[in-house]
């Protein structure tokens, strides 16, 4: 099965980079983002340092919609939701590839952007491990999330629509934990960043576990 | 031995009965040609024997796996190929071909074998799919089916859309197929073409399957 | 008409209840006043407590709507049952109205008492916004096209998810405000008086019998669909087999190019 899933992630990732969605159109828009809260903010550089975490969070959720719906089209083109299940291979393996892939973009994504706000909004590093490990954690959530997430709208007429009224509010608790443990490591606000590291783990763990298990009810329906 | 038999199968897409009541009974090693006008339920009736689609009432057995209740365990011993070709537009053929062959557990050798067959030649194997014309697309998909090997093949209007070489390799693949000792169920208009390369054949209409006479040359 | 001799007995009842509590809330009760130990002064929530007798049956309709949600959709993913499907369904329409209704008559409230409409550090505020914007995410999936079998197991992934997520939310923000202005225990906290006390239970159990009533009514409405739906299915299925008989001749109707069904 481990196999399987390599197979699904390594296939996700080479697609991905030939056809460059990711790095002509997402990494760009995500930069958009962060642009556009400057502009909205006035320029104050007090302000976005002090607020840097939530609008760095808002926009990698953001993003990620974008890349979400990059992994649903990928296996909505031309039949290859069928074709998966044409080979036997189990729906887990599915998720945990697909969800791989997703995480490998997000996570780059979020480190390109760090790099963003650190140049942009300037805000004091105080921690850096607990920042590193606040996108490797957070993100796991979100690439987990959003793969069951996108699933459950691929092959709708209404999926664009869908997908941001279904997993924006899902994602709630990210945006909390992560803007939270961001803070502290910015030193923005008094908090224990490392337990709200605790909070986004148990998110991610618990939706690796969902997905593992209802990917394969969800992906049987396409059939 | 019954390879496939289906029993008053109805099937409906979404409230649309687009099977409404087949028959159908195929014993190992024979070739079935399906024809119908458009709309008749052949492409349904692929499906539901590639265990792609539910069944609503009627009983269906595949290679032995009850429709109603193990329609996994059919789906890859079966070698199904419609009218999209199930492949990732941003991978080479090579990349597709390895892709679908090892998440299908075949042995690469059986891969490379099968594409030989297909004459998908080396310059072609590094090309992206998304270039592909349609007929290079079917053979691809088509050597993705044969490298596993199947029991029953289930082909969708295989000849459409190809020139003249790429319908005599769809033939060669049929005629292996069948060689082989495996079923073939051919959905197709083009009843010339495929009546010399099967035994029977029958005509779906109105989403139900009618016997013909035996007239196939 | 989806009535039955007993909704039809409990509606009536109900018409009767909400008439009862319009009066007990509007009429019968005092407003809410105490005399502030410390300074004298005359305080409390005056005739905003009123509100009260909406907002608090609505955000119990509302989790308990969910709740019932929830355990319709682990019936459809453990028995593919339909009938708990509309249950879920159903359930899940009343308790977004309700969770609407709540946080409405929250905002409304809370501007007189809190001197503010919304406060961002509130863990039940928080916790019933987004159970308001997940349940909108689950109507959408219960409206998606597809098969009826596959809306139901989509729809019932996500309705196990909400009750998930609803549950990580109220943690989040908990910890996150660590604070809350609700008044755990207002009901033992301050003397209510007898009257106030039975209005406020009642409002309770009249908001719970309401859900009830409607969620009958929404499920048969649901289940009618449902046999619409098979309805038809036998005179489709006649219609759809006559289509063969219209090509007794099938070669000779059919050129040789040209795609499929």
């Amino acid at each position: 099965m481990l196999r399987d899933v390599g197979l699904i992630a390594n296939k996700d990732l080479r697609a991905e980079l030939r056809s460059r969605v990711a790095l002509n159109q997402i990494v760009p828009f995500a930069l958009l983002i962060l642009v556009l809260f400057g502009f909205a903010l006035d320029a104050d550089s007090t302000t976005l340092a002090t607020f840097t975490p939530g609008l760095y969070w808002v926009a990698i959720v953001l993003s990620a919609l974008l890349a979400v719906h990059r992994s649903v089209e990928l296996e909505a083109g031309d039949g290859a939701s069928d074709a998966l299940l044409l080979t036997g291979v189990t729906p887990v393996a599915v998720f945990l590839g697909k969800a791989l892939a997703l995480l490998a973009e997000l996570w780059l994504l979020a480190f390109f952007l760090l790099g963003g706000v650190l140049v942009l909004y300037q805000p004091p590093v105080a921690d850096l491990p607990l920042l590193i490990a606040t996108i490797l954690v957070a993100v796991i959530g979100i690439a987990a999330a959003g793969t069951l997430y996108g699933a459950l709208i691929s092959g709708q007429r209404a999926r664009e629509t869908v997908l941001p009224i279904l997993l924006l509010p899902v994602l709630a608790p990210v945006v909390i934990g992560a803007s939270r443990a961001f803070a502290d490591a910015m030193a923005t606000v008094a908090t224990n960043g490392w337990a709200w590291l605790a909070l986004l783990g148990a998110f991610g763990g618990s939706y690796l576990v969902i997905g593992s298990y209802s990917y394969g009810l969800v992906l049987e329906d396409f059939s | 031995m019954t390879v496939l038999s289906l029993v008053d199968a109805v099937v409906l897409l979404g409230r649309f009965p687009a099977l409404s009541g087949a028959s159908l009974h195929v014993a190992a090693g024979e070739s079935v040609l399906l024809q119908g006008p458009n709309g008749a339920g052949k492409s349904t009736l692929l499906r539901l024997c590639a265990g792609l689609l539910p069944l609503e009432s009627g009983s269906a057995e595949v290679l032995g796996h009850n429709l109603v209740d193990d329609r996994q365990r059919v789906r890859p011993k079966v070698g199904f190929v419609g009218h999209r070709t199930m492949l990732y537009d941003d991978l080479t053929v090579a990349e597709n071909l390895r892709f679908w062959g090892r998440l299908a557990k075949v042995d690469d050798a059986l891969t490379d074998a099968a594409a030989r067959r297909l004459r998908i030649d080396d310059r072609l194997q590094g090309v992206l799919v998304r270039q592909l014309s349609a007929g290079q697309r079917r053979r691809v998909a088509l050597a993705v089916a044969a490298a596993r090997q199947p029991q029953l093949w289930l082909l969708d209007e295989p000849h459409a859309g190809l020139d003249q070489a790429g319908r005599d390799i769809v033939d060669d693949v049929v005629r292996d197929a069948t060689e082989a000792g495996a079923c073939v169920l051919i959905a197709s208009h083009e009843l010339d073409r495929v009546r010399p390369i099967v035994q029977r054949q029958v005509t779906v209409a109105g989403g139900l399957v009618r016997e013909e006479v035996a007239d196939a040359a | 008409m989806t009535g039955s001799r007993t909704t039809r007995i409990l509606g009536s009842t109900l018409l009767l209840g909400a008439v009862l509590l319009f009066f007990l809330a509007f009429v019968a009760t005092e407003p809410d006043t105490r005399i502030d130990a410390a300074s004298g002064d005359t305080i409390g929530q005056f005739d905003a407590v009123r509100l009260m007798y909406v907002h608090v049956p609505s955000a119990i309709v509302a989790y308990t709507a969910f709740f019932v949600t929830a355990v319709g959709s682990v019936m459809v993913l453990l028995r593919r049952s339909v009938w708990w499907d509309i249950v879920a369904g159903a359930s899940a329409e009343i308790g977004t109205v309700a969770a609407a209704l709540t946080l409405i008559t929250g905002s409304i409230w809370a501007k007189p008492i809190w001197n503010t409409f919304w406060r961002w550090d509130d863990v039940r505020l928080m916790t019933t916004l987004v159970l308001f914007m997940l349940s909108l995410g689950y109507l959408a999936v219960r409206r998606l096209e597809g098969t009826a079998e596959g809306r139901a197991v989509r729809s019932a992934v996500v309705g196990l998810l909400l009750i998930v997520n609803v549950i990580v939310v109220n943690r989040s923000v908990e910890w996150w405000a660590s604070e809350t202005l609700h008044q755990q225990s207002t009901i033992a906290d301050v003397e209510i008086e007898d009257l106030t006390l039975f209005t406020f239970m009642y409002s309770i159990f009249f908001g719970v019998a309401l859900y009830v009533w409607m969620l009958i009514h929404r499920f048969r409405v649901g289940w009618l669909e449902r046999q619409f739906e098979r309805f038809g299915l036998d005179d489709a299925l006649a219609a759809r087999r006559a289509e063969a008989d219209d090509h007794p001749t099938v070669d000779a109707a059919i050129d040789s190019s040209g795609g499929n069904s």
